[in-house]
């Protein structure tokens, strides 16, 4: 196949792309026009009431996770490099025990609206809920970054717009429906978007991966034997290291932070409080958890699949590349048409994923910031509701310049990056002050800023800023911290401030609260939430 | 301050130093910790462990098992299925075990059902 028919093979018909994209951007607008009642109580608009079910939040969880990285990602990493794209898959279904065990629940009790609200239960309020707002704030910003940037990608691939100014205009519409969800919707429209987001993709997934199992006799050594004859890398691809070989303590610290640092993303944490009580957030988890395992396995049929019927040459050479493997193997199996839907699908998941983290970091300042470290908690909340929808605008209109402006660059570190983040400072931090009577302030904020700090400071001094050809500053080396991934690193560390730093900050907090936390986080008494 | 959710049921807060210290919750506390501790240390471990031999092993996970899968795909796949096996061994442990426990101490407590 020459180059030019693998372009035309990738984009499909343009028309049809659009048509099924619109198609979905109009049903989804108005089911957030119609399920927003107003949206005036900060309860509704932070955590739409906390009354969805909690088979409705897990779906919604689990379209979270299926950003377009993990989605086209992971299948893309599959049919090029094989089985080190799947190892990578592995590590976003365990990383949902760590949710189920560990937060859910206990997360559910203790806080209203965002993660400040259990780490600074018992603990000073304002600069415990300041550090957890720089820490939602930060993970949020460069997780959302990601997000953009490869939405240009995207657009070159589905829509077959290859100039800067053409997908800069694409990025922009897709930030403003993304602003008008959160806006109007706020968390219930912003919930039924991913619902309906997440149960298209999974259908998407699901049927290609059956098709192709029939047509390979349900045999998937078939399809692997296939899959290695027409990839470049041959046997290799049913081992591991095609992708990840050079630099093995560098993929554990990725699979590191893949494993701890999911549940402790900003905008999950936030999902687990529109449920209305522990019961259903753990009901939610188990849901998630299902729809993870069905739709990775699905994932390794749909990247070993395309592979055997596109192979790795043509997937590498369409615009894209890695990414438009999903979307070509679409278009082998159902023409123009499935190619559309998953297309769409593709799009409405960075949209709906930009909404969320929109959604968590405008709360995060609204509530924490702006109710408790400035009013007092004393904040009307009408205001409140007002702020996080003025803060909203102004972090969705700077994802859409950060977008423009990141849209070619190569950004993927920023995704290990955000998770990373969230394992350091998020993960330490919520397990101490759920699970150890003796936390105090001081380790709160050693443990926040102590993983921020250290992950930040190792990623400046990684391979991914300087050194080497690929870095951000190629002409420049001061990379003296070998790998690009600080996980390995950070997380224990950050454990380590929050351990040390409580019994160097004095006197534990009022026993009083602690007994009030424990016993709130164990049983639901005092929160009413039933 | 947190402030509590909706409008409090009763004039007086719950006593919660008193629940704290109560044979009840220290029973239900046991419990879950008995649990989730050892399983979160089991699951890291096993997932650590498949991610060293992905990173270290390249020869031994080529293993050809059956046709081109591998001991490698079938360690992943293991993944998967333990997962889903945790899950399910965490809810049944919850259902039978925490929420009988957690429904006594509230009762105790005064709490409406």
């Amino acid at each position: 196949m020459t180059p030019g028919a693998a372009d035309q093979v990738a984009t499909g018909n343009p028309a049809i792309n659009i048509g099924v994209f619109v198609l979905f951007a109009a049903i989804t607008l108005y089911v957030v026009y119609r399920v927003s009642s107003g949206n005036k109580t900060t309860d509704d608009y932070y955590a739409a009431g906390s009354a969805f079910t909690g088979a409705q939040n897990g779906i919604a969880l689990s379209g979270d996770f299926l950003s377009a990285a993990s989605f086209l990602g992971i299948a893309g990493g599959i049919a090029v490099h094989g089985y080190d794209g799947f190892v990578y898959s592995v590590g976003w279904v365990v990383a949902w025990l760590v949710g189920l065990l560990l937060i859910s629940e206990m997360l559910r009790n203790t806080g209203r609206f965002t993660m400040g609200d259990v780490v600074a239960y018992r603990m000073r309020q304002r600069p415990v809920r300041a550090a957890a707002a720089n820490s939602t704030l930060v993970i949020s910003f460069f997780y959302m970054l990601a997000q953009m940037a490869g939405a240009g990608g995207l657009v070159a691939l589905l829509l077959n717009i290859t100039d800067r100014a053409g997908q800069s205009i694409v990025i922009a519409v897709v930030g403003i429906i993304m602003i008008f969800y959160v806006l109007v919707g706020g968390m219930k429209g912003t919930t039924w978007v991913q619902i309906i987001k997440a149960v298209l993709l999974l259908l998407c997934v699901t049927l290609i991966s059956v098709f192709m199992l029939g047509k390979f006799g349900f045999n998937f050594s078939a399809i692997l034997e296939r899959a290695t004859e027409h990839n470049r890398l041959g046997e290799r691809i049913l081992s591991p290291g095609a992708q990840y070989g050079r630099n093995e303590l560098d993929f554990v610290s990725l699979a590191l932070a893949l494993v701890l640092g999911i549940c402790s993303l900003p905008h999950v944490l936030m999902r687990f409080y529109t449920v209305p009580n522990a019961k259903q957030a753990r009901r939610s988890v188990v849901w998630a958890i299902w729809t993870m395992v069905v739709f990775y396995l699905c994932t390794l049929v749909v990247g070993y699949g395309a592979t055997a019927l596109v192979g790795s040459d043509v997937i590498l050479r369409a615009p894209g590349g890695e990414n438009s493997a999903a979307p070509l193997l679409a278009f082998r199996i159902g023409g123009a048409v499935l190619l559309g839907v998953v297309s769409a699908v593709a799009f409405a998941t960075i949209l709906a994923v930009v909404a969320g983290l929109t959604l968590a970091a405008s709360a995060s300042f609204a509530h924490d910031v702006y109710a408790n470290i400035i009013k007092r908690g004393k904040a009307e909340p009408r205001r409140e509701v007002r702020v996080a929808r003025i803060t909203a605008v102004t972090i969705g209109l700077l994802a859409i310049v950060g977008g423009i402006l990141a849209n070619g660059q190569n950004v993927a570190f920023l995704v290990a990056l955000a998770l990373a983040l969230a394992a350091s400072a998020n993960l330490s931090t919520i397990l101490y002050s759920l699970f150890w009577k003796r936390f105090n302030t001081a380790g709160t904020l050693a443990s926040i800023y102590g993983g921020l700090g250290s992950c930040l400071l190792l990623i400046v001094l990684s391979p991914v800023m300087s050194g080497n050809r690929n870095a951000i500053f190629p002409d420049l080396d001061f990379a003296v911290f070998p790998l690009s991934n600080p996980g390995i690193v950070s997380i224990p560390f950050s454990f380590l401030c929050g351990f040390v730093a409580t019994f160097l900050g004095g006197r534990g907090e009022d026993p009083g609260k602690q007994a009030e936390m424990e016993v709130r986080a164990l049983t639901g008494i005092g929160t009413n939430l039933r | 301050m947190t402030r509590t959710t909706h409008a409090p049921q009763r004039s007086a807060p719950p006593d919660f130093a008193a629940i704290q210290d109560s044979p009840e919750f220290a029973v239900l506390r046991r419990r879950l910790r008995l649990f989730v501790f050892p399983m979160s240390l089991l699951f890291l471990c096993w997932y650590l462990t498949f991610v060293l031999l992905a990173a270290y092993a390249h020869e031994f996970m080529a293993t050809k098992v059956f046709g081109l899968v591998t001991v490698g795909m079938l360690l992943g796949l293991a993944q998967f299925v333990s997962t889903v096996a945790i899950t399910l061994g965490y809810n049944r442990y919850a259902r039978r075990r925490l929420d009988p426990q957690v429904e006594l101490v509230r009762e105790l407590a005064g709490e409406r059902p």
